[in-house]
């Protein structure tokens, strides 16, 4: 019989957690979820190597574990930090935490452009979501922002550096999904730029997933851009037969257009593993087929009700209750004058919609109307 | 006259090539350590010793020495870190440019204790003329059979290697050098696992200073117990500082850790005073990235007593009143030096230096640099001095490296000990761009308030 391996036993805001040995502090956080879990903007556990940059996922250990219960004296990143039996971790919990986690927020958003109204990012950024949840209102930096050129990387990517956080998510992508990296990191500190070297197109079978993991707009889907705002479109599953990737994909639909394909997310943002494996989709499924035939629809996207892109869709959602009628005494309001009373043009017996052609007098001839109602 | 085990032989004409170094009793230790000694037994000296880290962290080195996992079948490195780039600190090149040998004698020695057989020297990429004259020194050592196979017939082999960084202060930081030695981008790795665990390529790896290297000749030629004689508490044997600033004598002097600093600046011995006559207002006691202290307190300690130079006297007070003894760049500022505009341009270093990886040094660096220049051009506003302390409260402690911690504290510093001065720039924004503040009280005796 297999030997069950121990657990471990990890306490995160006063709530205790049971993980497998190796898990980090970030990972057992999102097997609890909601706010217990620390915001990541750099980890993404597809990607090996990720994680420990943005320090948005910092938390205070308070016991490091039950054979040492000493608290570590530096904020750790939850991310690239493993549980212990017995640690006890503070992440909402903690005054220092939401301290360093403002002044992160503030440090990200120092040289971000704020153009959010024209990014197609707005709506599904990280980014936006870190900072209404987590920043402070304004900003203390008075200084002028650092820009960087628009650069052209290839026909399908837009590479928008100026809005980058260097998560470093897209080069572990072109690392570890594709087979040969062309781009990545040049210079250093805060004028370091995600580059390719004078200007290489980026065109390997699996490069449109950096797209995916870039938690904000500095990388984005050229067949989309300045398309559509992302709440106003409406997200399906769909599928079809891919022999290079489990083509499995979010269709967003404005109408009968499919405007942009991508992985699917879970509730963190990342792409959704399928029986263990990432669901990583190549550039063939996201660029290449933009019509509704191409796709087996599954359905309507499950939309976290709390985000943008949820607006306009009534999937799961509840009616509030009115109250109007119960203040007018069980009487609707539209009845309050009904126009039928004095009148007898309209009859809500005509279906106009029904009418084969535009309505006329003789459609609200009585004689007619009782004709058709006999 | 203090004790030195370094620098005793660094004056004699030709040092720098093999044969005169032999002559003058080199390599003994080579030979005392292979031919009569276990690497355990090595390390339990360099323990014995209580030698600490030259580098600034001053971590004593035996102690990291025995935390080198040793699994079998993987191969283990020692790698030197000779990536100097603090602003103010040149002591390795000193010592690597004229007794290039006593490194590499200590490589050999170090590389037997850790069971290194291909060490390392990372050397930073502007002392392009010293890889040249260690490579000799390397070839010379190879020729005479210090090097390679089986040397003195004890059956350890041993390879030296330099190579050259490109020019980044940040490669400096261990799990940087080690990702540029590996020929990728110098960013700091995520500790935990430390080198000691995984270092280079994955393998267990000691990265030490090349002073704290060399300094391990003198503990296996005279025993690590006589060694630990020498200096106050644990701050045991001797350190080379490289004094610079407004002194007279500026230049690298190797101290027995018994002086006091009022010594080391005023006595002909050392610095030999302030230069021009002028009066002490400010001195960096340990590289760049350490707190700056006003004169009345590297002096005197906030409790009353006399700042010696060791590393527990400059640490005392801790950072309130205290400073660190860091990698030993003595840095002297008088009162014509403007603290405000040596802070500027210290925060422009490191965020010229910031490796970008992780969000607050990346940006926080670059922001404290632009409010700093605010305040030097008389621009500032009052809540100015305020925001920079929140900054580098945020800076601190919450990066991946020291690099963040490094830039924040001399701005830290400088705002606890010289607030006045730079409400002084932002009061008066006109005089600011014409004149310095001054000594004004920074050399005035504190009074000691009884506890």
């Amino acid at each position: 019989m297999a030997e069950v391996p121990k657990l471990f036993k990890v306490t995160i805001d006063n709530i205790t957690i049971e993980v497998a040995p190796g898990t980090t502090v970030l990972n057992a956080a999102r097997q609890i979820g909601g706010d217990v879990t620390p915001p990541a903007m750099c980890y993404y556990s597809k990607l090996q190597g990720s994680g420990g940059k943005c320090r948005t996922c910092l938390v205070e250990v308070a016991a490091g574990s039950a054979a040492d219960p000493r608290p570590m004296p530096k904020l750790v990143a939850s991310c690239r930090t493993n549980v212990m039996d017995g640690m006890i971790v503070k992440n909402i919990t903690s005054e220092r935490v939401k301290d360093a986690r403002a002044g992160v927020v503030e440090f990200l958003l120092l040289n971000h452009p704020l153009d959010c109204p024209i990014c197609d990012q707005a709506g599904e950024c990280h980014l936006q979501d870190l900072g209404y949840e987590h920043g402070k209102e304004g900003t203390r930096y008075e200084f002028s922002r650092r820009t960087f050129e628009k650069e052209d990387i290839g026909p399908y990517i837009q590479l928008h550096m100026t809005r980058c956080i260097l998560c470093y998510r897209c080069t572990y992508v072109a690392d570890q999904l594709t087979n040969n990296r062309v781009h990545g990191i040049l210079d250093r500190g805060d004028h370091a730029e995600i580059s390719t070297y004078i200007s290489k197109a980026i065109d390997n079978d699996f490069s449109g997933n950096m797209i995916d993991v870039c938690p904000v707009g500095a990388l984005t889907d050229k067949t989309f851009r300045f398309k559509n705002r992302v709440w106003f479109t409406k997200p399906v599953d769909a599928h079809r037969d891919c022999d290079k990737c489990c083509g499995k994909v979010t269709l967003w639909n404005r109408g009968d257009e499919v405007l942009r394909v991508t992985a699917r997310k879970d509730q963190w943002g990342e792409v959704q593993s399928y029986d263990g494996k990432p669901g990583w989709i190549c550039n063939t499924c996201r660029f290449d087929k933009k019509h509704l035939n191409d796709w087996v629809i599954e359905g309507p996207m499950k939309v976290n009700r709390h985000s943008v892109i949820s607006a306009n869709h009534y999937v799961e959602t509840v009616k509030p209750q009115e109250t109007i009628a119960e203040v007018m005494g069980g009487r609707q309001p539209r009845l309050m004058m009904d126009i039928h009373n004095i009148s007898d043009v309209n009859k809500p017996g005509v279906h106009l919609s029904e009418l084969p052609g535009p309505a006329t007098g003789e459609t609200f001839n009585p004689q007619q109307l009782n004709g058709s109602e006999s | 006259m203090g004790r030195k085990l370094l620098l005793d032989k660094a004056h004699i004409e030709n040092i720098r090539f093999y044969d005169v170094y032999r002559r003058e009793g080199g390599y003994r230790s080579v030979e005392k350590a292979l031919k009569t000694m276990a690497p355990d037994v090595v390390t339990d000296e360099v323990k014995k010793s209580g030698l600490r880290g030259r580098g600034g962290a001053g971590f004593p080195t035996g102690m990291k020495w025995s935390f080198l996992a040793k699994p079998e079948g993987v191969p283990r490195y020692l790698v030197v870190n000779a990536d100097e780039s603090e602003p103010g600190t040149f002591k390795d090149r000193y010592l690597m440019e004229f007794i290039p040998h006593l490194l590499i004698e200590g490589m050999i020695v170090s590389s037997f204790a850790l069971g290194s057989k291909r060490s390392y020297i990372y050397i930073r990429g502007e002392y392009a003329w010293i890889v040249d004259i260690l490579e000799q020194a390397i070839a010379e050592a190879k020729n005479n059979g210090w090097l390679g196979k089986n040397i003195l017939g004890s059956g350890f082999d041993c390879e030296i290697y330099v190579q050259r960084g490109a020019g980044a202060y940040i490669c400096g930081e261990e799990t940087a050098l080690l990702e540029s030695l590996e020929g990728k981008r110098g960013n700091p790795r995520i500790k935990p696992p430390f080198p000691a665990i995984k270092g280079l390529w994955d393998c267990p790896t000691v990265v030490n200073n090349v002073e704290t290297i060399a300094a391990v000749v003198p503990i296996i030629n005279e025993g690590g117990e006589e060694y630990a004689k020498i200096g106050t508490g644990k701050s045991t044997g001797t350190k080379l500082i490289s004094a610079c600033g407004n002194i007279k004598k500026q230049g690298v002097y190797e101290i027995d850790m018994t002086i006091s600093v009022e010594e080391f600046i005023y006595s002909d011995e050392y610095c030999g005073g302030i230069a021009n006559g002028k009066r002490l207002k400010a001195c960096i006691p340990g590289g760049s990235s350490v707190p700056i202290l006003p004169a009345n307190l590297l002096l005197k300690t906030a409790k009353g007593e006399k700042r010696m130079m060791t590393y527990e006297s400059l640490a005392d007070g801790g950072f309130a009143t205290g400073s660190m003894m860091g990698s030993g760049g003595f840095i002297v500022l008088d009162e014509t030096q403007c603290v405000v505009r040596h802070t500027y341009t210290l925060a422009r270093f490191y965020r010229h230096e910031s490796c970008g990886q992780c969000s607050p040094c990346r940006e926080g660096t670059g922001w404290m640099e632009k409010i700093l220049l605010n305040i030097e051009k008389g621009k500032g506003k009052m809540s100015d001095i305020d925001l920079l302390w929140d900054i580098q409260r945020k800076i601190e402690g919450n990066t991946i490296c020291p690099l963040g911690d490094a830039a924040a504290w001399p701005v830290a510093a400088a705002i606890r000990h010289f607030r006045d001065e730079f409400e002084w720039h932002i009061t008066n924004p006109d005089d600011a761009v014409r004149r310095n503040y001054g000594l004004m009280h920074y050399a005035d005796i504190l009074t000691v308030v009884a506890s």
